[in-house]
């Protein structure tokens, strides 16, 4: 069967095309340029060839060793050094070269410490601009072991949200230990004795049975209101105005 | 890509309604790519319509056959440069070719477009030409005289048997390109549809609502130019054939429609979580593009008009008139159908809570200017090949204007 | 053809076979002898590095951030983050608020939304999730992006064009383009550390021991205790990313 010429030309033309990319990809481009493993391989290698920013507490342990120790006893103990004085690993290397920062400034301690209501409940947190104006915070709490000068008398050091939130509510006047006990030991280890809670209806009941002596709070009748739930799992004690 | 300068970040941010996630106040694919889905649409589109011709036997449009196979060649050649542009490594971009991922739909870019190029495109214009290549370069001077024999591949055979081959192979040629067509712009949107991430690409519809409107957007292109080229070359319009091409139009027009009215709908009966945002995002950003531009101007006031121009018995010119209106409110909607996918589908945050917006450079290589370079330059490229590759078929006298 | 003809063209073949297989295991890359890139004392097959997020701990100091930023030499402006927190507000109506703390540092601690009726408010703490079954390694066009055996998601700047693929296939938002380098970039779980047996530095610094690194292949890390004591989420799971960062608390109301 003869062959149209027309096929015969097309296929020269595609010859010649196979045969220029055919030759490019196995005899010209060098396998770096395309090979997956060389190009992951590469990758690691530079990966893993970044340098070290950070150095570790182990290393700053090494040349401050007292720091470190009197960190290790206090509230601060979970914090690296690098977390307040910046990366470290240059100064390690050369330590007369580089100092890292010391921060001493007003601002530096709220970035932590400062009052802000999306932190947990327990952080101890306080207003910057109210507490001890002016003073640097390094004038009393010793950034290494900051335990405060003198023990907390109120709970809003680290309860500050529900404290703020207690303030507007009809519960203002009340103190905290009206309802919670807590001894001096939570004020020095907060999760290891922990402050207790009420436990039934007739503790709300000193003020809010009908029968109770207090003038000022509203008042139910226990065994009609509520079924047998306890108090607290409707109304928010904090709040009890709000929802 | 051009590196964004800090300001023009920073009014990104000012424009954020809502919480977005921070990597997200830069728009990546800018209006290269909204550029590029139109660029291929109408390829395809342009494709199918020559096809209908040579699979289909509609012998009424074969007048446009050789200018709709013109129109997807000048489009197919302008179609990588918005992506080569936008890369932030173009001179990396033979990657795809050398180590494409396959699992990724946007590595089969390179193969697919090269297949349809040269596989497709190429062949079935030089079949189709062949004939009148050989007469042109025996017949002409100078340049073009070796430009016709070159493009002819120096081929002298134009027997009666190698002409019935031709035309076979042509055919079969056209077959194959049907779903070559497809592919070329379905996997543009397989990459959109295939993005779980984000909740406006992402659906099962999006690579047929891509297919369909660039069949119109190609169709509507096809009847545009013939249009336009029998106004240049003072031209008698076969109207015979504008009015099959209209009917294939209007069908496609109300395909697409009801495909993207079915998408629409089932979202909001279905009420997923990102309901809410995609309403705000319509509402808030994509109101003027998407209800007035996309849908009132580019699809249901064309429709309107493409009915009204078939129903009532208008005289020739009124119907040119509302053909013509159609078919360039039909390239707007579809250009707005792109934008509205693309960048509309950045411009709200997959933290589903806000909404950023798309400051549009006007300089630089992502710009404005660029964008409509790329635009005009088909147009461009296309008055060339009309030059070298007649869109009449021997022996075929031009027919004048009355 | 006869037998003559048939062995002239075998004695052809053969060696045209071989030096086809040649360059096929050429075109490979293999190279005899080499100790890969780690180095003979380490096999990433051993390990599985996977991190764990306890929300009720972290008091959005950013020092993650920052340190992050320095350790990998991100871009400081705040449209590039490899990790960031995020607030969250509930207020009484049920309405959540949300907002980023990162990209408006603040030196002094943050007033807070003071005026609204708060029900619930927290930080969470957000990152590349190391996905075992990542959309962004999916959909890399030249596989610039990929998976180590250690179950780190890595990016090959060499090899990276730019299109922005993965940036837009990631749900968590956790991939930006470097405006240096014009390549994807995003958090590698501080790969150059933990290969020393490091810390990543986010989790190195943060005051509250909110992030916990580990190893899912180890008897003891502190990554298992974590999956034992806590109630694990991670975020949207419905798209079957199989992220590795397991959050603890984590509230219905963060994406």
């Amino acid at each position: 069967m003869k062959v149209p010429e027309q096929v015969i030309r097309i296929g020269i033309v595609v010859a010649v095309l196979l045969t220029v990319v055919l030759v490019l990809r196995f005899a010209v481009i060098p396998p770096s340029l395309f090979s997956t493993e060389q190009h992951q391989s590469s990758t690691i290698k530079r990966e893993l060839a970044t340098p070290v920013m950070h150095a570790g507490v182990a290393t700053c342990r090494q040349c401050h060793a007292d720091e470190f120790d009197r960190k290790s006893a206090g509230y601060h103990k979970g914090i690296t050094c690098e977390a307040c004085h910046g990366a470290g690993e240059v100064h390690a290397n050369d330590p007369m070269s580089v100092k890292p920062i010391a921060p001493r400034d007003r601002k530096f301690c709220p970035v932590c410490h400062g009052y802000d209501p999306s932190r947990p409940t327990g952080f101890p947190q306080i207003n910057p601009t109210a507490h001890n104006p002016v003073k640097p915070c390094i004038a009393c709490h010793d950034p290494h072991d900051p335990v405060p000068p003198e023990t907390p008398a109120e709970c809003s050091a680290c309860h500050a949200q529900i404290e703020r939130t207690k303030a507007l509510s009809s519960h203002a006047l009340l103190p905290c230990t009206t309802c919670h006990e807590a001894t001096e030991q939570h004020k020095i280890q907060p999760r290891m004795a922990l402050p207790d809670k009420p436990s039934g209806r007739e503790f709300c009941g000193q003020c809010h049975a009908s029968d109770s002596r207090n003038r000022s709070a509203p008042k139910v009748d226990l065994a009609a209101h509520g079924d047998s739930y306890l108090c607290w799992e409707c109304h928010y004690p904090h709040l009890p105005e709000g929802r | 890509m051009s590196i964004p300068a800090s300001h023009v970040l920073t009014d990104h941010l000012s424009q954020v309604i809502g919480y977005i996630y921070p990597n997200e106040a830069e728009i990546h694919w800018s209006i290269l790519i909204v550029v590029y889905p139109y660029i291929t649409g109408v390829v395809a589109g342009a494709f199918i319509l020559a096809s209908l011709v040579k699979v289909f036997n509609v012998v009424e449009v074969q007048p446009t056959y050789r200018l709709a196979l013109l129109t997807a060649l000048a489009f197919l050649l302008v179609a990588p440069f918005p992506l080569l542009l936008h890369l932030g490594h173009p001179e990396r971009s033979y990657e795809i070719f050398l180590a494409p991922n396959l699992t990724s739909a946007m590595a089969m870019f390179g193969f697919v477009y090269a297949w349809y190029l040269m596989g497709i495109l190429l062949l079935e214009i030089w079949f189709e030409y062949r004939h009148q290549l050989i007469e042109m370069a025996n017949s002409g001077r100078g340049l073009m005289k070796w430009v016709h024999r070159s493009l002819s591949l120096f081929s002298q055979d134009t027997s009666p048997e190698a002409l019935a081959f031709d035309k076979r192979a042509s055919k079969i040629i056209t077959v194959v390109g049907i779903p070559s067509a497809f592919l070329l712009h379905g996997y543009v949107g397989f990459i959109f549809g295939s993005v779980k991430a984000n909740p406006w690409w992402g659906s099962v519809l999006m690579p047929i609502v891509f297919l369909m409107s660039a069949i119109v957007s190609g169709i509507a292109m096809v009847i545009l130019l013939y249009m336009v080229l029998c106004l240049v070359r003072n031209e008698k319009l076969d109207m015979r054939c504008l009015d099959r091409m209209v009917s294939f139009l209007f069908y496609a027009v109300i395909v697409d429609f009801s495909l993207e009215a079915l998408d629409f709908i089932h979202r909001l009966y279905q009420s997923e979580e990102s309901v809410k945002i995609l309403g705000e995002l319509i509402s808030v950003k994509l109101f003027m593009n998407l209800v007035v531009l996309q849908v009132l101007l580019g699809m249901l006031v064309p429709l309107a008009l493409l009915v009204v121009a078939r129903r009532g018995n208008f005289n020739e010119d009124m119907r040119k008139l509302l053909y013509f209106t159609s078919v360039l409110l039909i390239q707007l909607g579809i250009f707005s159908t792109r934008w509205n996918v693309v960048i509309g589908g950045q411009l709200f945050s997959k933290s589903f809570r806000g909404l950023m917006g798309y400051k549009m450079e006007i300089g630089g290589l992502e710009g404005l200017l660029v964008a409509i370079g790329l635009m005009v330059a088909p147009f461009i490229i296309l008055a060339v090949l009309v030059r070298v590759l007649p869109t009449r078929s021997l022996g075929e006298k031009p027919s004048p204007a009355a | 053809m006869n037998k003559r003809e048939f062995l002239k063209d075998m004695i052809l073949f053969i060696p045209a076979g071989g030096v086809l297989h040649a360059l096929a295991q050429q075109a490979h890359g293999l190279a005899a002898g080499d100790p890969g890139p780690y180095g003979s004392d380490y096999d990433p097959s051993d390990h599985l590095y996977g991190m764990g997020i306890e929300v009720e701990k972290c008091i959005g100091c950013n020092r993650c951030v920052e340190a992050c930023k320095i350790e990998n030499d991100v871009p400081q402006e705040p449209y590039y983050f490899r990790t960031w927190i995020e607030r969250y507000t509930i207020g009484g109506d049920g309405e959540a608020v949300v907002e980023s703390i990162s990209t408006q540092p603040q030196p002094g601690g943050d007033p807070g939304p003071e005026d609204r009726d708060i029900l619930r408010t927290f930080f969470v703490p957000k990152l590349c999730n190391q996905c075992a079954n990542p959309p962004c390694v999916q959909v890399c066009p030249v596989g610039a992006t990929f998976q180590t055996k250690d179950g780190v998601v890595l990016v090959d700047e060499t090899r990276c064009i730019g299109c922005s693929y993965c940036i837009q296939a990631c749900p968590y938002g956790a991939r930006y383009l470097d405006p240096r380098t014009k390549t994807a970039d995003k958090c590698t779980f501080c790969y150059h550390r933990i290969i020393k047996g490091m810390l990543p530095a986010c989790v190195e610094v943060c005051p509250t021991q909110a992030r916990i690194f580990g190893d899912m292949r180890s008897r003891a890390s502190r990554l298992m205790r974590f999956e034992r004591m806590n109630k694990i989420n991670v975020l949207k799971p419905d798209l079957n990313t199989e992220p590795k960062v397991r959050y603890a608390q984590l509230d219905g109301e963060v994406r």
